[in-house]
């Protein structure tokens, strides 16, 4: 039988293929979680984690993902004792959510980010930063997690969280 | 959305299992095709998907060139390109566009075969030849901001939205192919994608069971390259305009350009006149004005892009004049205008 992995467990692939992944978090598991902005690519608020990169679970497919590993907000939490994930308690601290909607997609995609810094995966940003001294981590951070639109402007307290974790990845 | 076949394939069997026709499609990442078949521009009656097809995730290289698989990702692309100095503008062109989370699903053949962002083509109740061929354009005398200037007819004013595809048009990317009866073609890019004339529906020269297997880009030395991108918001938006450059100068003149634009075509486009005029040329404020012009004699504005010659001419300037200054300084260089400046 046809699955995906969903936070550490197999599921089964729906039977209609027009299910979006993000359809299927919805109306197959009650994961509500992982949530929809726009529907159509342009918001980010529906980002999970697959395979280990970060994507927008309104434009695939559940059947495309077949045998894949996805990783959504209710997944990042480690082990039985649910500890919050260091960026989970860095968006505490830092206020970096009003209303919350966006939140749980800007965490999956900060996750993801940290990964892609410390492998060091190029951006638009580093592109130009020889050139221009002032061009900082933080310009870096703003560029890699553009694809996260937050209506509540949340978006200085949502670097600043990811950047105190990065700080806490270095001790 | 309409329902469908849906069919795997996955490179070991033949095309020729799948009933290809006009009603079809591929799905790649799918970033383009489900948003439109959502809206219901897109209505296949069969998907033949491409997540099996392990094979197209490879970039393979021997003495002389690049071969890009259909399915590498724009991500994988991108971080590939940064690591060629012959290649930067392609990681440039790539890292502008779309958002990290697009660029990990978005493959390299669907984006070369991403659909207009014309607001009308999405919107299934206004009049739309490349939708719905034959009910006219509701750009032409409307909102047309984003629309193109360059290769329009008065059936057709619609961009093409791809950068990558921008910065594949300037290093002469090749277009790999196979048919269901076996047949391989390679396709420039350059002479791979169709003027809308009275057929804006059909946009390149594929036919509909054909299957783009690879790219292939000639390795050859490209100079101090440099992709701009203006656009509405410093990130996440498509382009109004762009620039993709790449330039060695020997002796004070152009030895070697490439060059494309974006977001002013209705394909990318490759301006030809503009680069016959800079060829051998020495990099003036002058000699850019009077290629941007040569150029844009054959262009066509429609009110609300009204604005778009004269940014291009602008940016194409700045483009020109950064890339040219630094190859004076340095001439050797190959790579980003911005890697060691
Ligand atoms: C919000 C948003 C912002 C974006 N911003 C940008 C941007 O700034 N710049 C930019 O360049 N792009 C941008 N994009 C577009 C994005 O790059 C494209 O959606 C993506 O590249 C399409 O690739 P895909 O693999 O998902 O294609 P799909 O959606 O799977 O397919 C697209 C088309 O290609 C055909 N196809 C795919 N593979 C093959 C093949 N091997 N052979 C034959 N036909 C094939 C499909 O049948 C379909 O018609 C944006 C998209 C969104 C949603
Ligand atoms: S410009 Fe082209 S895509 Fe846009 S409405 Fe006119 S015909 Fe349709
Ligand atoms: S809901 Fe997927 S990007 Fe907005
Ligand atoms: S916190 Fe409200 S949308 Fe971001």
């Amino acid at each position: 039988m046809a699955t995906l992995n969903l936070n550490g467990k197999d599921v089964s692939l729906p039977d209609d293929p027009r299910t979006t992944l993000l359809d299927f978090l919805h109306q197959h598991l009650s994961l509500f979680g992982t949530k929809k902005g726009c529907d159509h690519g342009q918001c980010g608020a529906c980002t999970v984690i697959a395979d280990g990169e970060r994507i927008n679970a309104c434009l695939v497919f559940a059947f495309q993902l077949e045998d894949a590993e996805v990783t959504t907000i209710e997944g990042i939490g480690n082990g039985a004792d649910e500890a919050l994930h260091p960026l989970q308690q860095a968006f505490i601290e830092r206020d970096a959510f009003q209303c919350g909607y966006c939140t749980s997609g800007q965490i999956c995609s900060g996750i993801s980010l940290l990964r892609e810094l410390s492998n060091e995966d190029p951006s638009a940003v580093t592109y130009s930063r020889s050139r221009n001294s002032t061009a900082s981590l933080k310009e870096d951070i703003s560029e890699r997690m553009s694809g996260n639109l937050c209506r509540c402007g949340a978006y200085p307290n949502i670097v600043d969280a990811i950047t105190d974790v990065i700080a806490l990845e270095k001790q | 959305m309409q329902p469908f076949n849906l069919h795997h394939y996955n490179g070991d069997t033949s095309l020729d299992n799948f009933p290809l026709s006009n009603t079809s499609r591929f799905l790649a990442g799918g970033t383009n095709l489900i948003d439109l078949m959502k809206l219901q521009v897109e209505t296949p009656e069969t998907l033949v998907s491409l997540a099996k097809w392990e094979k197209a995730n490879a970039i393979t290289e021997d003495d002389n060139h690049y071969y890009i698989g259909a399915m590498v990702s724009n991500s994988d692309l991108a971080k590939f390109a940064h690591t060629q100095p012959a290649l930067s503008i392609l990681a440039q062109a790539l890292l502008s566009g779309a958002t990290v989370q697009l660029r990990n699903r978005a493959t390299t053949a669907g984006n070369l075969l991403q659909r207009t962002r014309c607001y009308y083509f999405y919107d299934t109740t206004k009049a739309c030849n490349k939708r719905e061929p034959g009910t006219g354009c509701s750009a032409i005398n409307s909102m047309n901001r984003i629309h193109a200037i360059f290769g329009t007819s008065e059936h057709c004013i619609a961009t093409h939205p791809s950068d990558m595809a921008v910065a594949m048009m300037a290093l002469n990317a090749q277009v790999h192919t196979q048919q269901p009866n076996g047949n391989t073609r390679q396709i420039a890019l350059r002479d791979f994608y169709r003027e809308p004339g009275d057929t804006p529906h059909i946009e390149n020269h594929l036919e509909d069971d054909e299957l783009i297997t690879h790219i292939s880009i000639e390795k050859k030395a490209n100079g101090t390259q440099y992709y701009h991108k203006v656009r509405d918001r410093s990130s996440y938006a498509f382009a109004l305009v762009s620039v993709a450059a790449g330039l060695k100068i020997d002796d004070g003149r152009v030895k070697d350009l490439t060059l494309a634009f974006g977001g002013v075509g209705t394909k990318p486009w490759y301006p030809q006149k503009a680069i016959r005029v800079l060829e051998g040329a020495e990099i003036t404020p002058e000699v850019i004005s009077q290629a941007a012009e040569a150029e844009l004699s054959s262009a066509k504005t429609y009110g609300s892009n009204d604005f778009k010659p004269e940014l291009l001419r602008r940016t194409l300037e700045k483009v020109l004049l950064e890339i040219a200054e630094h190859q004076e300084k340095h001439p050797e260089h190959e790579g980003a205008l911005y890697d060691n400046a």
